[in-house]
């Protein structure tokens, strides 16, 4: 655990700027990512997840606004970055993969020419052989055969474009890769076939990953540790195998019993009860308390800051005082 | 690292909660009330309007006969000077905005309505319909618009500015069908337009409420476009003597000003008035326009603040993300 994380993210805050109100949609949130790991970052829609990862390629958009806290990388300040900097930082040392790998590509270009651009985006003194030579060695690495590099998108299928899109997010031999639910629009099959494509390259290449999706059951299989988001704070982070069999945080452990298990007696799904607040209308002290089964008195004047835990992770939670 | 609390960052950025009085407003119109640029704009107007409604009650001279020297400089007796001819220059400023602002609102709001049926019907159904109106909409752009105006000058004699502002919308119309059009085949193919159809809404309604509230700022700023056109349009035709010289408008008030050769003989008051409420009245729509954009798109409310916003990060030695 003493190795230097690549990416230090400290008391991270995004406020979405409204015309009359300053919405809070990540409230201080604090989390590494260590050189070769995949962390994941689980959570209901609209907790957050996206926005960090957002925030983290430097891509927050107006209303959003990161009004607080720091990004580093290997010690470098990444808010700060400006110009060139900032242009080398995305892409050659961050890169993205997006929802929708269908949007991402152009439609009107062949994809090599894309793949190309980018390369020549970053390093435009390359000779157009070796671009060539490059986007071919990238179909292979996911496994679409480079005759194929001359065709335009819609010859594609759905996860052949998601596989490009990775080939696309490797070009440069980034130090990570953001992947904002890369796999949200594919079959299960797919999903995992692209899944240990990336669990292989990341072993290969050493880039770490930021893994975003809803579906914590593929999350736990490919990451290493995890992060609970709820309502745009994290509440447990753990490795990825206790998040599951040892949860900490009473939230961790409602969205586990969501999930049906593959293996053993049939159980009951049980949900959980209620709705995730509304980022203008925040409970006093813990944010899950109002859906808490186990909530104290306490949790309703106090909110609790992450902890270590006994099994190896931070939780953030009253009762495990 | 210290982070901002949301009052802190309210304060920086200047985002105050919405006033009390405001509250009672539907949300555009909140929208535009708290838009400074369109409340400036809509300022403008409102004096002008105002100004041109009332010009009967107000003119301290009859605007058609003389009343006092030629070229007599602003003054106390006379606010705006004379003219060569020595009537009022001020009176006459108020008299021709009454022709001028009625042709210029009745050819933009025709000139509106005609392309956005026009436009609409043509994308929307598509086919046969699509080809005859989309014929029409490209004779009316390639059509030479001033000396098709001039020959249907000549036709009408004594035109009211209604029956100018008319003439005007029906060469005027081709730009705002051309856009609408484009901008419905953009829209009627988004799942939106799709669902409504499966759900059995008629026609008219998909029109009307699914499709037209996604371009009306695209409506408002052909509006916009078109009502500056119909004054400038009729200027032009004043200026170059083919309105009544009898009548009263800033374009003949711009007419007379030539013929006398004002801007020579330092009559700046003569000439100026009504080329400043030309331009000032175009700037005031414009302007109108920047708040109903911001207003169907309110992800631009947070723009408002991008002064504050970069000064907010300037301080915390960060960059925009945005560009």
């Amino acid at each position: 655990m003493s190795e230097a994380p690549l990416l230090e993210v400290r008391n991270l805050t995004v406020d979405y700027v409204g015309a009359n109100a300053v919405a809070r949609a990540v409230n201080g949130i604090d989390f590494d990512i260590r050189p070769g790991e995949a962390f994941g970052l689980a959570g209901e829609s609209g907790c957050g997840k996206s926005t960090v990862a957002f925030a983290l390629a430097r891509l927050t958009r107006l209303p959003g606004l990161v009004t607080g806290g720091a990004v580093r990388l290997m010690g470098e300040d990444v808010l700060g970055f400006t110009g060139e900097r900032l242009r080398r930082y995305r892409w050659s040392e961050v890169s993205f993969v997006f929802q929708s790998a269908m949007n991402a590509l152009n439609p009107v270009i062949r994809v090599s020419e894309q793949i190309e651009d980018a390369i020549y985006a970053h390093h435009p003194r390359t000779k157009p052989d070796a671009a060539r030579a490059r986007a071919a060695e990238l179909f292979e690495l996911v496994g679409i055969s480079p005759q194929r590099l001359d065709d335009y998108p819609h010859q594609f299928s759905g996860g052949m474009r998601q596989r490009i899109c990775i080939a696309m997010a490797l070009a440069l031999e980034p130090k990570l890769i953001i992947m904002d639910e890369p796999t949200t629009a594919l079959d299960v099959v797919v999903q995992r076939d692209i899944i240990e494509q990336i669990c292989e390259l990341k072993n290969r290449f050493g880039f770490s990953v930021l893994f975003i999706t809803h579906d914590l059951g593929l999350m736990i299989e490919f990451c290493d540790r995890i992060g609970v988001m709820y309502a745009g704070e994290l509440v447990e982070v753990a490795p990825a195998d206790k998040i599951l069999t040892a949860p900490q945080h009473p939230y961790t452990r409602a969205l586990g019993r969501s999930f049906p298990p593959l293996t053993g007696p049939k159980v009951r799904l049980e949900g959980i009860a209620g709705a995730p607040p509304s980022l203008s209308a925040l409970p006093e002290g813990c944010r899950f308390s109002p859906r808490c089964g186990e909530a104290i008195p306490m949790c309703m004047r106090l909110a609790p800051e992450l902890r270590p835990t006994t099994t190896g992770g931070e939780a953030a939670c009253h009762l495990l005082g | 690292m210290d982070a901002p609390s949301q009052r802190e960052v309210m304060a920086e950025l200047g985002v105050k909660p919405r006033a009390r009085w405001l509250g009672r407003l539907p949300g555009w119109a909140q929208l535009f009330v708290t838009n400074r640029k369109g409340m400036f704009g809509l300022a403008i107007l409102a004096v002008f309007v105002l100004l041109a409604a009332l010009a009967p009650l107000i003119t301290p001279y009859d605007p058609y006969r003389r009343a006092g020297k030629p070229h007599v400089q602003p003054g106390v007796e006379h606010f705006l000077g004379t003219t060569r001819q020595g009537k009022d220059n001020f009176s006459q400023l108020l008299e021709g905005g009454r022709a001028s602002l009625t042709v210029g609102f009745v050819a933009g709001l025709s000139a509106t309505l005609i392309g956005l049926a026009v436009g609409i019907s043509a994308a929307y159904f598509g086919g046969k319909t699509d080809e005859v109106l989309t014929f029409f909409v490209n004779v009316s752009l390639v059509l030479p618009a001033l000396p098709l105006i001039i020959v249907l000058a000549s036709f009408i004699e004594e035109a009211s500015p209604t029956v100018i502002g008319l003439v005007l919308a029906l060469t005027g119309w081709g730009w705002s069908a051309r856009t609408i059009r484009t901008q419905t085949l953009a829209l009627k193919t988004r799942e939106f337009v799709l669902a409504a159809e499966l759900m059995g809404e008629s026609k008219w309604r998909i029109i009307v409420m699914e499709i037209l509230p996604n371009m009306s700022s695209f409506v408002v700023g052909g509006f916009v476009l078109a009502t500056i056109y119909g004054i400038l349009a009729e200027a032009a035709l004043e200026f170059i003597g083919l309105g009544s010289p009898n009548s009263v408008t800033w374009g003949t008030m711009l007419y007379w000003a030539m013929r006398a050769q004002a801007l020579q003989t330092g009559a700046w008051y003569e000439i100026w008035p009504p080329a400043i409420a030309i331009m000032l009245t175009g700037a005031a729509l414009v302007m109108v326009n920047f708040a109903v954009d911001e207003i169907t798109n309110p992800q631009l409310a947070a723009t408002r603040r991008v002064g504050p916003i970069r000064r907010f990060l300037k301080r915390r030695k960060r960059s925009a993300d945005f560009v």
